[in-house]
């Protein structure tokens, strides 16, 4: 039993990589290829989809929104859910574990409920089809979850380290800015990764917000998938450097992500 | 930890009230306000009272997306969490395989979700796809287009292979918490895998599984986008779940009314469910 365990974590593993392989080797083909015979990898190596992609603004310029919109999001939701978790963890206060609850309820809202709401109150001030609008409406998910993980950080650090350095003179901001923070460095690159990782992957709210100016590349790809027909290779291409800014972050918090949600409390 | 009481910690929580506040109350009573009231368009309004509200209850439309959402729900949760752990229990507690596995694994997680879902309809398309091929060349009659039975095989696969690997990172972290003295102290009592299982991991992954079933639960409740791209709700309505059939209702033919009607009931329904759940596995904890 203990010598074909490793069996299990390795299928596992070989069933999540077919289906991405099968979408990096599409990219890699003509159109041809694809709709001409069923090839397990690409016969006549192609890197035209890329070309494509990396010389047409339409196609470029929504990994660079979808990158604008995501940073404002992760750097706006932590910024604000930090002083939040820090008071959820060391005080009481009138009202805290309602509002503790009513902000994850927030979490459990669907998208497609809001849609149209958001549409119409972004509308109304003026920020319709801007980076800021999409990293607003994406706020509403990624702060209750930012504020979670980072109060079970917090929680985890001894109340002794505050008093020492009141004892010790520091104020309030210089305390928080100078030793807390670097203390629970772990758990603000945990809720740093979970707020980039939930506002890549939406695209319903992200493709509502938005016309032109701040187009997230998903909607290009549903775009193209509808308008151009069966460019498979390009779409497939596309698909593939959608997973390449995911793949970086994970290798940077690896050792991280496991014990992201573990720490928090329920 | 003992917490101190202190009103003025009020003011930490300020800028989050106001921007969740700004985000979810003005869009919620958006909905409140529109789900008793009937429009012609032009801004013209009507009082409708509750009539919305009675429509959708009534509505077979309604009772059948609430059906298929509850049914992929269920049997997603019944297949990604027992596999989560299973896989979770196997996984190299130490060396240099663990961060490969980790990276992996969490690869799925981070996929933009129309990639995953265009990713899944080239990978099942019976000529040119790899598991439709593979499926039809040995035989089995697979079209997920055209076969509701093949859609909905389709559209678990795609969640099991999307989401699994949450429920394995948070069991795992679980797992990774427990001292190594505790398997010492049950190896000395000769206790057998089954009972190392029951009475020491289980209970310490208890608090990451809630984690796991609530979050797996809200967001299964909630999919929208990789079902649009892989089936559309299609074919037919065979795979159209709430939040597609809201998204017909609200954005497509422009019905605000039972839209928002709709809206509320589907999310005091989650809100319900998420209530039972986190109520039923964290009791006993208390004491």
């Amino acid at each position: 039993m203990a010598r074909t365990k490793w069996l299990i974590p390795a299928i596992y593993i070989i069933f999540l990589m077919l289906p991405i392989y099968w979408l990096v080797s599409m990219s890699f083909k003509t159109t041809n290829e694809i709709l001409g015979s069923f090839t397990l990898w690409p016969q006549n190596f192609t890197l035209e989809n890329y070309r494509t992609i990396f010389t047409d603004p339409a196609w470029y310029n929504g990994y660079i929104n979808s990158i604008i919109y995501v940073s404002i999001n992760t750097v706006l939701s932590v910024a604000v859910a930090l002083p939040a978790a820090y008071a959820f963890s060391r005080y009481r206060f009138l009202g805290d574990k309602h509002l503790f609850f009513w902000l994850l309820t927030n979490r459990m809202a669907p998208a497609a409920v809001f849609a149209l709401p958001f549409f119409q109150l972004y509308s109304a001030i003026g920020i319709f089809d801007t980076h800021l609008a999409v990293a607003l409406a994406h706020t509403l998910f990624n702060i209750p979850l930012a504020v979670w993980i980072l109060e079970g950080f917090m929680s985890g650090v001894p109340k002794q380290l505050d008093e020492t350095a009141y004892v010790d003179g520091y104020s309030f901001p210089a305390f928080f800015v100078k030793i807390f923070m670097p203390t629970i460095a772990a758990g603000i690159g945990v809720a740093a990764f979970f707020c980039f990782m939930f506002s890549w992957v939406e695209l319903l709210l992200a493709k509502t917000l938005t016309a032109v100016a701040a187009k997230p590349i998903a909607a290009t790809m549903t775009k193209t998938a509808s308008s151009s027909g069966y460019e498979l290779g390009l779409l497939a291409a596309a698909g593939t450097l959608t997973i390449i800014p995911g793949a970086i972050v994970i290798y940077f918090v690896r050792n991280y992500i496991a014990k992201g949600f573990a720490l928090g409390r329920v | 930890m003992n917490k101190t009481v202190n009103q003025k910690a009020w003011f930490f929580v300020l800028p989050v009230l106001i921007l969740v506040a700004f985000n979810a109350i003005v869009p919620l009573m958006t909905v409140v306000n529109y789900s008793v009231q009937e429009t012609f368009g032009d801004n013209v309004f009507f009082w409708a009272g509750l009539r919305w509200f009675e429509e959708i209850l009534r509505s077979p439309r309604f009772h059948d997306a609430l059906g298929r959402q509850l049914f992929f729900t269920g049997t997603i949760l019944a297949i990604e969490v027992p596999l989560g752990v299973i896989i979770a229990l196997a996984m190299p507690r130490k060396g240099p395989w663990v961060s490969v596995c980790l990276v992996l694994m969490a690869m799925p997680l981070l996929i933009p979700w129309n990639v995953v879902g265009a990713m899944w309809n080239i990978f099942g398309l019976p000529e040119l796809g790899l598991l439709g091929k593979t499926l039809n060349t040995i035989g089995f009659d697979y079209n997920y287009t055209r076969q509701p039975g093949d859609a909905w095989f389709t559209l678990i696969l795609m969640d099991v292979w999307h989401w699994t690997s949450l429920v394995v990172l948070l069991a795992y972290a679980g797992l990774v918490s427990i001292p190594d003295a505790y398997y010492q102290a049950a190896r000395i009592d000769g206790a057998s895998s089954w009972a190392i299982f029951r009475y020491i991991q289980l209970p310490k992954m208890k608090r990451v599984l809630t984690i796991a079933v609530l979050l797996r639960f809200m967001d299964s409740f909630n999919i929208y986008t990789e079902p649009s791209v892989l089936t559309g709700g299609g074919p037919g309505n065979s795979t159209t779940l709430l939040s597609i059939d809201l998204v017909k209702i609200a954005l497509g033919q422009f019905d605000l009314g039972p839209a928002a009607a709709m809206s509320l009931i589907y999310f005091l329904v989650i809100l319900l469910f998420s209530w039972i759940f986190y109520t039923v596995m964290t009791r006993g904890e208390e004491q």
